[in-house]
């Protein structure tokens, strides 16, 4: 047996495959610290900062790890329809939908046992995900509108869904001001590891993450996406449903993201607030653009964002560096990461 | 300038991509008042050679002289202004514009005003001088492949352009169109022009060429005057070996009664053409061959039949079962098989491997334990065997497909259709652009169906095949089947006639 292709090799296929990425990586470093230098910081003491508490410290890496579980999850959230050839965008709101379905549950049976609820949540938070995505993969499927706009403009549909709820109907009374629901039963909790704030959560995102792999190198339906990801005309011709596929892809995705949000809701918040996600999507969607797409691949890119996602945090209470400055240096990682693709793609 | 010295003179040029030497220390040179033939089989290195003279690719080695005047081409922008001009198969006109604005939009220095009536006068003149019968007013879109090529021709002769260099021109045309592109050939020589006709068809070649240079495995072989040459001399310097030209059997093996497809008065509609009451029927043990213009409704016909596109009205029946609302999917498991004119586009995903994409062929097949697994020692027998039946050993069976070269490609895409033993294969240009040996062991594999009783819907171009290997013919044109000849009655030029709609 044996199934190889350009597409399915991971990027770190070689040992130079691997030094050529950290050279790439370590020069949007320099260019941040540039970035950062020029802003009156010293980019030294941020990098030392951020590497305390992020890799440097036990409780530094489980945070880090508790961020990796949505990212990893987003990112497969868009690695299942980039496969068959869809860019979905819409992460952050499949996310935002599945906390909100998943809560639902959550608030309609708090007295179910944990064993019961929490897959209940699962299921119910990858149903509404998956519901979400369906929208935009039907309308492209049926080719009225590009799955770029449609899934990127349900985001903010769905943060306002969230909104609405919160603000209305499922506003604790108990929290005063503050727009959120009621705090979930310790029942609806996803347990965490020891005293962390990790949650079995990490065990879904590589179980899944793994699945995928194997699903796509090993199965029949494995072979047609990559097939309709290739070619999706030739795939068509030779008698496969490509609209199944795109539909069944994207509601996958959707799904994944949705438990996503189940996940950040039920484990880090413990209830619904319109903070659930800030922009967890979208770091999703670069990881799986960093990572080709490979389902594995996603983890080690998930995990390096993590660390400047939480480190960006730190930042800006150390340094006073605006989050927002991280995201220049999320573009820079993009930018010269799809500077070399394309530059071995066209050498 | 040198009065005596050549149009365009290439010295000891090699080009090399990786390992392949593409062209290999090869000197050739043509000179004005003549027509030069460059024949060669595909991957014999005349198109690299050309788009070297053309500044298209830069050679490692060798020189270039232009009336004997040594020159650096490093662009087709610098070929055009020395007066080098080529042209490829494709035409690149803009079909929503006329004629007049594109061949402004080529001009040099062209104003920011448009003068398309002062074009269409320099386009008429032009026109009528070599005999190009172009009108300046029609629109891109409406002309035919023979057409839009001569239009390609004003281009070059407006930008002044003293050496052409025609790219396998005549693979679009037909024999009408290829006998009038030889006169106008004719008239531009007479004026003083050199002309590179490329080609791998021997009789063109000394149809119109003053002198034949044939190239092989990247080197110049031979180089003679059409009048030396002989069909004989030319197939030995074109192949290393004995002529590869597979004995082609007419042996009739007699139609079954019960046609295997059946369409009645089906229409359907098609991005260009529409198809209009076509009437057709293949049997068991016939190959029927479908004649026409590029354009005039094949692609529209074959997608109908294969379930791609709907039908419109009509009826379509497969293997005596109304097929007229069947999924791709079930035509194809009923056993009707095809072979697309672009199978990298049409039929394979080029980055997966050539296991994968026989795999693709016939999931059912090769899909065990509900879809979890794939057998693939079952793919790969199958595959190496149907390889094997077209002469190819050795197969990269684990190398994306968009590696093998364009013949092998068409090779593969045989072996994968025929290995599942169709009732009916649908066959769009099966030889379009391979070599010999490779378009040889095409047909062989259509006469080997045929044979086992398959019935071959045949769509082709070159008209020598369609008589060669058809037991009937019929021709379409704008959708409909305008004729049906008898391949041993009629002549090329009969269903030219019919192909263009020409009065008899």
């Amino acid at each position: 047996m044996s199934v190889t292709t350009r597409h399915a090799a991971p990027p770190f296929a070689s040992l130079i495959e691997l030094a050529r990425w950290a050279g790439w990586i370590a020069l949007a470093f320099v260019l941040y610290a540039a970035v950062l230098a020029l802003f009156g910081h010293d980019p030294l003491l941020a990098y030392r900062d951020i590497w305390e508490n992020t890799l440097g410290s036990g409780y530094g890496l489980s945070e880090v790890l508790v961020k990796v579980i949505p990212l990893a999850l987003t990112a497969l959230a868009v690695t299942v329809p980039g496969r068959v050839g869809l860019v979905n965008v819409g992460g952050e709101g499949q996310l935002f939908i599945g906390a909100l379905t998943a809560t639902a549950v959550a608030l309609a049976w708090p007295a179910l046992p944990a064993i019961v609820l929490l897959p209940l949540m699962v299921l119910a938070g990858f149903g509404g995900g998956a519901a979400w995505a369906l929208v935009p993969a039907y309308l492209r499927a049926k080719g009225w509108l590009n799955e770029v706009f449609s899934t990127l403009l349900l985001n903010y549909l769905a943060v306002l869904a969230v909104q609405a709820l919160v603000f209305g109907p499922w506003r604790d009374p108990g929290s005063y001001n503050y727009p959120q629901s009621a705090v979930f039963s310790p029942s609806a909790v996803l347990p965490t590891l020891g005293d962390t704030r990790v949650h079995i959560g990490i065990f879904i995102a590589l179980a899944l993450a793994g699945a995928l792999w194997a699903v796509l190198r090993y199965t029949r339906w494995g072979l047609v996406v990559r097939a309709i990801g290739a070619n999706p005309e030739s795939a068509r011709r030779n008698g496969i449903p490509v609209t199944t596929y795109l539909l069944v892809a994207m509601a996958i995705g959707g799904g994944i993201a949705g438990v996503a949000g189940m996940a950040e809701a039920s484990a880090i918040a413990h209830r619904l607030g319109p903070g659930v996600s800030s922009g967890l999507g979208y770091i999703g969607f670069l990881a799986s653009w960093l990572a080709g797409h490979g389902p594995v691949t996603v983890l080690p890119i998930a995990f390096l964002l993590a660390i400047l996602t939480v480190g960006g945090d730190l930042l800006q209470i150390t340094q006073g560096v605006p989050y927002g400055a991280l995201n220049i240096l999320m573009a820079l990682i993009l930018f010269v990461v799809l500077a070399g693709r394309a530059r071995r793609a066209s050498g | 300038m040198n009065a005596a010295a050549p149009a365009l003179e290439l010295r000891g040029i090699t080009k090399r991509f990786g390992d392949l030497v593409a062209n290999n220390r090869v000197d050739l040179a043509v000179r004005s008042g003549e027509v030069l033939a460059l024949l060669g089989e595909n991957g014999a290195g005349k198109s690299t050679l050309m788009k070297i003279a053309y500044g298209f690719l830069r050679a490692d080695a060798g020189t270039t002289l232009r009336d004997g005047t040594p020159v650096r081409i490093a662009s087709p922008q610098q070929a055009r202004r020395l007066g080098i001009g080529m042209l490829f198969q494709q035409a690149t006109l803009i079909p929503a514009f006329t004629v007049a604005e594109n061949l402004a939009l080529y001009l040099p220095g062209l104003p920011a005003l448009v003068d398309t009536g002062a074009i269409g006068a320099q386009v008429r003149d032009l026109s009528g001088r070599y005999g190009l019968a172009i009108d300046p007013g029609r629109r891109a879109g409406e002309l035919s492949a023979g057409e839009q090529q001569r239009v390609e021709v004003v281009k070059l002769l407006l930008a002044g352009s003293r050496v052409l260099i025609f790219d396998e021109p005549t693979s679009v045309l037909v024999p009408q169109e290829i006998t009038a592109l030889f006169a106008v050939f004719e008239r531009l020589r007479a004026d003083g022009h050199a002309i590179v006709f490329i080609t791998h068809k021997l009789a063109e070649a000394l149809a119109c060429a003053q002198r034949v240079a044939v190239m092989r495995a990247g080197r110049l072989t031979g180089l003679l005057a059409a009048s030396d040459a002989s069909e004989e001399r030319l197939i030995a310097l074109m192949f290393a070996s004995a002529p590869p030209a597979r004995p082609v059997r007419r042996v009739r093996v007699g139609a079954a009664a019960v046609p295997l497809l059946e369409l009645r008065r089906l229409g359907a509609i098609g991005a260009r053409v529409r198809l209009t009451d076509v009437d057709l029927q293949v049997r068991a043990g016939e190959i029927v061959g479908i004649a026409g213009v590029a354009g005039n409704g094949q692609r529209e016909l074959a997608d109908a039949i294969l379930g791609i596109a709907p039908t419109v009205g009509g009826t379509k029946r497969l293997f005596g079962e109304d097929a007229t609302a069947w999924s791709i999917a079930r035509i194809r498991a009923a056993g009707v098989a095809s072979i697309p004119e672009n199978p990298l586009g049409l039929a394979l995903a080029p980055r997966l491997t050539l296991e994968e994409n026989m795999a693709l062929g016939d999931l059912d097949r090769y899909t065990r334990r509900g879809g979890f697994a794939i057998d693939w020692p079952a793919v790969r027998n199958d595959l190496v065997r149907g390889l094997e039946r077209i002469d190819v050993r050795d197969a990269p069976l684990e190398r994306p497909i968009a590696t093998l070269s364009g013949g092998n490609v068409q090779r593969f895409v045989f072996a994968r259709e025929l290995a599942r033993d169709p009732k009916l294969l649908i066959a769009l240009y099966p030889t379009r652009g391979l070599d010999v040996l490779t378009a040889a062991a095409a047909q062989g594999e259509l006469l080997g169906a045929r044979d086992r009783r398959a019935g071959v819907l045949l769509f082709s171009q070159d008209l020598a095949e369609l008589l060669t290997l058809a037991d009937r013919i019929l021709v379409l044109r704008d959708g409909r089947i305008v004729g049906a000849v008898a391949p041993s009655t009629a002549t090329p030029y009969d269903i030219g006639r019919l192909m263009t709609g020409a009065a008899a």
